[in-house]
């Protein structure tokens, strides 16, 4: 197989500018994606699927930096701002006009938040990116992983959801796989949160009966139902994480897996490991 | 004719409405006690949402029964005034039923009148059955203390009372025209049925139905004097709270432009912000970072909380809230109520509640006056999750989340009082550009080895 595969060479924004060029998309990795081991693979698929289908892309890599979303969430607007102020003349630096991320936090404080500190661009999170994708056609969903009749529940993101209103893309992505979708009662602008935004990934949650990872794990796995092999989809790095942590303590990782919805489609594609 | 019943008519409706306007009057004070903000861009959108929120019930609708329940209150509600019009005409002239001549018209408002009359207090009774014989979980937590759970029956009863004294007020009058051989203006398809419910003796019809009446119109005065003490005042303030609610994506949280200026004067030595504004004795106004009490929300935050209905919608769909934390939206702004009434005016029926004496134990408030620690706690606010389904379950459109983040931002910003594993992320961010202490330098690691396949 080794002939049959290349080494993907991630183009930076440096390197672009060097050579006089400007890409499509810059992708905008945030820190769960370039520091996450879980989360890496989601990245990495991702950059899979643009190598693919051939989009002019390219990466801050080492340039980026946290977008400030946790500071603010946990009310720490100074930081927020700073972050924000600098993040802002280096995409500005690039004259950047277009930026994907896989992560909706990234996705919701840069389409959002940057606009009122001088950062105005197209912001897209990846799923609405896949969607696109899909449509035209230029991924197949095809010559890989078939997930035909698979039982697959999305576990809504507040960042991607109730806070920017998207709901269909990641479904209409994971639909395209002609698995067996099943939703949870509580879905939608009705879903419930996996506990970790609002700055909660990075401290112990407050005294209480249980835990709302937990709380939400148990649905999906209810959603799931017991007769065999499902798979948690989620479209967040923070999610992605709660409802993971959610199925070990259920002791059901052998059943079920989460998957975020890039690797699901770079799967089914077959662009492998 | 105007006799002396007339007379005292007019004075006791002048008297009540002269006190609702003293009272609306004081609730405009407390409400701009708040910082100000500006609200009115957008009026083509603000209007269609009003209509569509407040006047159409929208939000209502993801709950069904409650939702049919209380359209039949809601339109009860603004169908009967219709009549309480020509109550107040013929209170003042001593006219009977004087839109009477309006025909097919009246008849046809009297006949719907007493059917929405019926479904009033038809839904008045199963609400008043949820709230205190099934016990509706949403309907209690540690903010629904003694005067907030009186204030929900008060509310229902008196609304079942002013029905009942509008369907004695037609009874006797049917049957008095019945007696009297008279016709009278207007069909009354339910009190036509109880027409002899109130026996035949004309003196006392008489009575009846003028005890009906005034009852009727004094109740109404008298309820509209009650709204402003209540989570009743709902009726009113739905519509402005919808209109002045937010526009942009729930995800955008508010900047602070002082802030902003700050950094960039840190940033950029030559940098010249703008000089702070001065308050009547030409002293620098020092804002706050956050809001540590009433002044430092802003009028549509405090304006939330004259809204509220205490439903429960927000805390019953709360993550935090459902695990058992303490954190419950609807109590963050019931609190902002309560002391913005300590700390500004109140109303004619002025209830506080203060935790300690209702005996609730596990709110561990302060004496301290104010909003922060006085009545909400840091432990409530750091159990927030953001996820703004508090926002979204709202039916009057109330942003429970933005008071919440306001008050996190004063304890991080002007007390350094975050949990420490967040300090610890506030440093991480600003050491290494992440929240996790990963070396900067290993950013791009991800990238290596990476292959896909080739396409040949």
């Amino acid at each position: 197989m080794e002939e049959n595969k290349r080494l993907v060479k991630v183009p930076t924004m440096a390197q672009m500018a060097a050579n006089g060029e400007e890409p499509e998309i810059l992708f905008w990795v945030g820190c769960a994606g370039a520091f996450d081991d879980r989360y890496k693979r989601v990245t990495r698929a991702f950059v899979q699927i643009l190598e693919h289908v051939g989009v002019k892309y390219a990466v801050l890599g080492t340039e980026e930096s946290c977008t400030g979303d946790p500071a603010k969430r946990a009310g720490n607007e100074f930081l927020f701002q700073m972050q924000a102020i600098t993040n802002i003349e280096v995409l500005n630096a690039y004259n950047v006009k277009k930026i994907v991320t896989a992560c909706p936090h990234c996705f919701n404080t840069l389409k959002n938040e940057y606009p009122d500190l001088g950062g105005n661009y197209e912001v897209i999170h990846h799923s609405t990116f896949l969607q696109q994708l899909i449509n035209e056609g230029k991924v197949a969903v095809a010559g890989g992983e078939a997930f035909k009749g698979k039982r697959i529940t999305f576990h809504d993101s507040c960042y991607l959801g109730r806070a920017n209103n998207i709901y269909e893309a990641p479904r209409e992505v994971l639909a395209a796989l002609d698995a067996d979708l099943v939703e949870m009662k509580r879905s939608r602008a009705n879903g419930l949160c996996c506990g970790a935004g609002g700055a909660q990934m990075f401290k112990e949650p407050e005294p209480g009966a249980k835990d709302i990872n937990i709380e939400r794990t148990e649905e999906a796995l209810a959603t799931l139902g017991t007769a065999g092999k499902g798979v948690i989809a989620t479209a967040c790095p923070f999610c992605m994480v709660m409802m993971n942590d959610g199925v070990k303590n259920k002791e059901q990782e052998e059943n079920v897996q989460v998957f975020d919805i890039a690797e699901l489609i770079a799967q089914a594609e077959g662009l492998g490991k | 004719m105007i006799g002396i019943e007339n007379i005292v008519f007019l004075l006791v409706a002048a008297l009540g409405i002269g006190l609702f306007v003293w009272q609306i009057r004081k609730i405009r004070k407390n409400v701009l006690l708040g910082r100000d903000v500006e609200l009115a861009d957008n009026p083509s959108e603000r209007i269609n949402k009003t209509l569509l929120v407040a006047f159409g019930q929208q939000k209502m609708f993801k709950r069904m029964l409650p939702a049919v329940l209380h359209l039949f209150v809601y339109v009860g509600f603004l169908v009967i005034n219709i009549e309480v019009i020509e109550i107040l005409i013929d209170g003042i002239f001593g006219t009977h039923r004087i839109l009477g001549f309006a025909g097919i018209l009246y008849s046809g408002l009297m006949a719907v009148n007493e059917v929405l009359a019926a479904l009033v207090i038809v839904a008045c009774a199963i609400f008043l059955w949820r709230r205190n014989v099934t016990e509706l979980p949403r309907l209690k937590g540690v903010e629904m203390r003694a005067w907030p759970k009186m204030d929900a029956n008060i509310i229902l009863i008196v609304e079942i009372v002013l029905m009942v004294a509008l369907f004695v007020f037609n009874i006797s009058d049917l049957k008095l025209a019945q007696l009297r051989g008279a016709h009278i203006a207007g069909a009354y398809p339910i009190s036509s049925l109880l027409v002899d419910a109130l026996g035949s003796d004309e003196a006392s019809l008489h009575v009846i139905g003028r005890v009906g009446w005034w009852f009727h119109i004094l109740g109404i005065l008298a309820f509209m004097n009650y709204l402003p003490s209540s989570k009743h005042f709902h009726i009113i303030m739905a519509f402005p709270n919808v209109y002045y609610s937010k526009l942009v994506p729930k995800g955008k949280f508010t900047t602070n432009p002082a802030i902003t200026q700050e950094i960039k004067a840190m940033l950029d030595p030559s940098f010249q912000p703008p000089a702070p504004e001065l308050d009547a004795e030409g002293n620098p106004i020092i804002q706050r970072f956050g809001a540590k009490d009433v002044e430092d929300l802003t009028w549509k935050q405090l304006m939330d909380s004259y809204t509220c209905t205490e439903c429960g919608r927000c805390t019953s769909v709360c993550p935090a809230n459902l695990t058992g934390k303490l954190l419950s939206p609807r109590k963050i702004v019931m609190d902002t109520r309560d002391r913005m009434e300590e700390k500004g005016e109140h109303p004619a029926i002025y209830h506080p509640n203060h935790y300690k004496e209702m005996g609730v134990e596990r709110v561990d408030v302060t004496e301290e006056k104010t909003l922060l620690r006085g009545y909400i706690t840091p432990e409530e606010l750091w159990a927030c999750t953001s996820c703004n389904a508090c926002v979204e379950s709202c039916p009057v459109n109330i942003d429970q989340l933005s008071t919440i983040m306001d008050l996190r931002r004063y304890l991080v910003l002007e007390e350094s009082a975050a949990p420490a594993s967040l300090n610890a992320m506030f440093t991480n961010i600003e050491n290494n550009g992440a929240p996790w202490a990963f070396s900067p330098s290993d950013r791009f690691n991800w990238a290596d080895e990476l292959y896909v396949p080739s396409k040949n």
